[in-house]
């Protein structure tokens, strides 16, 4: 009986192997994909020296330099360390930037024993009394009260007041969607022409004039002894924006719910709130929770407007310290610092949105 | 009786209309609570009303302005004008290179060169995740402090200047016959397109191509070039004088940033949506292009495109409309277009903020309401027909 053995496989030539593969496979496997690579090391040869000869080689990294030992040559980076806490905590109290830690370190412990009891039954009753009282303890925490001193919302400021802007319109636009969604889906005419209406017109129209009316024109409708504070008027043009946002967001979560659903909660005697709220609001919001995050994304994006209307947001705090007479013309480094920082949290944000993206995809693949 | 009222309540029609009439009356209650609050305080602060400021004297200059007349001893409603061609024109400029940019970069995305591919993807990651208004204050102050002082402009034939004041250009004489020019090539794309269609016609009936690139030379290029040097047109060519230049087009720094900012930005959009519209199109029209022996650019230009499009020109056209509403944020940079000019100057001098800021919404949602039906025309051009 014979015995088959398997004979042992060569490798190929080691000049066949990998990269040179590679590199043919990728970048050379035609004359035209030849040019294209060509065309392309250009333009990394065009930009990329300058942009890292400007932010790495050529820049001063002593972080005590003052405006004029820095040089001109590169970025002054002790511009933004010597403004660090500006582009965090704005024009905050230095004695009491701790509250804002304490909000920040708070919230950060909120998520992560979350994410820990992942299992437990309470998880929900967890999640939504975080919800309903993490925004007063945050409150009282930033503005003051309860022995606390009162800092006034024109101290706010930098990476802070974006989060916060940020934070309130999302939370405080969210339920005003679900409902402007509903209107629009509704059968009750006047109720659908509101909610048609309401969106259209805020969406047809640049956010920053809707920030103006706020600023502006809003505090006219009130009584005049009604004092309007300038972040207050701010978070209202914004949450009366996104809200149309979000709303559109949910209906396309509505509308994706097959009609079956609807059908089988009026079979089963289901009243008008029950259905909404037991059968299609759970498996319509599931499904538009990563068009929320993207929604959240454009919002954080937005923020950046808050400087228009004079608020110090991150982007205006650019501005503020480079028109200091001790750091005057370091506009440069301040933008790119603030749009590293801004990209870091967008791209994670977004990252995060196509994983839940993944996650939440029921199709059949 | 008391059951029959019960089972009225049950009713859903009855509820239905209860609810809407209690909608309205609270939302009619709210308005005029507001409307009677804001009539107060106008007489109060003694606000004037009405729309009798657009007649009155705008009394500022505007930088940029292009076609109208306007000096400041023009009127209000006049600097509205000028607003609003001039957020048209940033617009349309910005449309166009970023809907070139996007293209370009979209294909860029699905390149079989491993370079190219990640260039297109390095360049969206960034410039999509950063906000708009960042990028335009970052390129107008990158511009300024980098672009020559007018004296040292960097200077093209002699012709075209670039410096920190802005983009100068040769400006045609409309009385020199500039407009037969203009009116020539108009004829020509009539023409052409004319011609064109008769061509895909009888390309669809007979199945002959015929070359089309002939006829777009001689009427779109050549036609408008011979009557160019026929009537002799002139040129006004901007001339340094003291410190700046005179003369030409004048294309200030501001418009420049936001111009190019706004591409930037929106062409991220773009690229993206042109790439999720080719890799919408089924691999099977690929494969079975390169069967019949189209070559790889054929397959592109006449079968993977055409299909791509027709997912891709939606969001495109969204993203045109968020360009538009996008300019507005010159008013950070000080580019005159609507915002900067109506609700900033002019309301910073009459104070009428309700009046103003409803006539640049209203602006806007024009602009709005043109883009979607635009939009829903070529929705239902595009419906696959049969299905």
């Amino acid at each position: 009986m014979a015995i088959y053995s398997l004979k042992e496989t060569k490798q190929p030539p080691e000049s066949k192997t990998k990269a040179f593969l590679w590199l043919k496979d990728n970048l050379f496997s035609s004359i035209s994909n030849a040019a294209l690579t060509f065309i392309a090391l250009y333009v990394i040869y065009l930009l990329l020296p300058p942009i890292l000869n400007w932010t790495i080689f050529d820049a001063n990294f002593d972080l005590t330099a003052d405006n004029q030992s820095c040089g001109r040559e590169g970025a002054c980076w002790s511009f933004v360390n010597a403004n660090l806490k500006m582009f965090i905590y704005g024009f905050y109290p230095q004695e009491e930037l701790w509250r804002v830690n304490t909000m920040f370190g708070l919230i950060a412990a909120l998520v992560v024993f979350g994410s820990l009891i992942k299992k437990s039954q309470y998880r929900a009753h967890y999640i939504i009394g975080s919800f309903l009282i993490y925004p007063v303890v945050a409150f009282v925490l930033l503005y003051g009260g309860l022995g606390l001193e009162i800092v006034e919302t024109d101290k706010w400021g930098g990476l802070t007041l974006t989060v916060v802007v940020a934070a309130i319109g999302i939370i405080a636009s969210f339920p005003l969607g679900i409902l402007l969604a509903l209107g629009r889906q509704s059968e009750m005419r006047v109720v659908k022409f509101i909610s048609v209406v309401y969106i259209e017109f805020v969406r047809g129209v640049p956010l920053i004039t809707i920030l103006f009316m706020a600023s502006v024109v809003l505090p006219l409708f009130f009584s005049a002894g009604m004092d309007f504070d300038k972040l207050l008027r701010a978070v209202i043009g914004i949450t009366l924006f996104q809200t149309a946002y979000i709303a559109e967001v949910i209906r396309g979560g509505l509308q994706a719910i097959p009609k079956g659903q609807y059908e089988a909660a009026d079979a089963v005697g289901l009243s008008f709130i029950q259905k909404t709220m037991f059968v299609i609001l759970p498996q319509a919001l599931k499904i538009s929770i990563p068009n929320i995050v993207g929604s959240f994304i454009a919002l954080f994006k937005d923020t950046t407007l808050l400087l228009i209307i004079g608020l110090f947001d991150m982007l205006a705090i650019v501005g503020a310290a480079s028109s200091n007479s001790n750091w005057l013309g370091r506009e440069t480094e301040g933008y790119v610092f603030v749009a590293m920082v801004i990209w870091v949290i967008l791209y994670s944000m977004s990252r995060y949105s196509k994983r839940l993206e993944v996650r939440f995809s029921t199709e059949h693949k | 009786m008391f059951t029959k009222l019960k089972s009225l309540l049950n009713n859903n029609e009855v509820r239905a209309i209860v609810f809407q009439i209690l909608a309205v009356v609270v939302i009619a209650y709210f308005a005029y609570q507001a409307f009677d609050n804001l009539m107060l305080n106008i007489e109060q602060r003694g606000i004037r009303s009405g729309f009798g400021f657009l007649n009155d004297e705008a009394g500022f200059a505007v930088n940029d302005n292009f076609f109208l007349d306007y000096s400041p001893a023009s009127t209000n409603l006049q600097a509205f004008y000028v607003g609003i061609v001039n957020t048209l024109i940033v617009a349309i400029t910005g449309i166009f290179f970023a809907s070139v940019l996007g293209l370009i970069v979209g294909i860029s995305r699905l390149s079989s060169n491993y370079l190219i591919r990640k260039i297109a993807t390095v360049y969206i990651e960034i410039f999509r995740n950063i906000p708009i208004l960042l990028q335009i204050l970052f390129w107008y102050s990158i511009a300024l402090s980098t672009f020559p002082s007018p004296k040292n402009s960097i200077n093209f034939f002699d012709s075209i200047f670039l410096n920190s004041r802005g983009l100068y250009l040769p400006k045609p004489i409309m009385e020199s016959g500039f407009f037969f020019v203009l009116a020539s090539l108009v004829i020509g794309i009539v023409a052409y397109i004319f011609i064109k269609k008769r061509s895909n016609k009888k390309h669809d009936e007979t199945g002959v191509v015929t070359n089309t690139t002939v006829y777009f030379l001689g009427l779109v290029l050549l036609l408008p070039s011979v009557v160019y040097f026929a009537f002799g047109v002139q040129l006004e060519y901007p001339m340094l004088k003291g410190f700046n230049f005179r003369g030409g087009v004048d294309l200030s720094i501001e418009f420049f940033s936001l111009a190019f900012a706004l591409s930037i930005y929106t062409a991220t959009y773009i690229a993206e949506a042109i790439r999720s519209g080719i890799e919408s199109v089924d691999s099977g029209q690929k494969e079975a292009a390169s069967a019949m022996g189209l070559t790889q650019t054929q397959s592109l230009r006449l079968v993977v495109l055409p299909q791509a499009l027709r997912v891709a020109i939606p969001p495109i056209i969204n993203q045109y409309l968020n360009l538009t509403k996008n300019s507005s944020l010159a008013a950070a940079v000080g580019y005159t277009e609507l915002v900067t000019i109506f609700s900033g100057t002019v309301l910073n001098v009459v104070g009428q903020a309700i009046e103003i800021i409803i006539l640049t919404m209203l602006v806007y949602l024009t602009i709005s309401l043109v883009i979607s039906l635009i939009l829903n025309i070529f929705n239902k051009k595009m419906q696959i027909k049969g299905k």
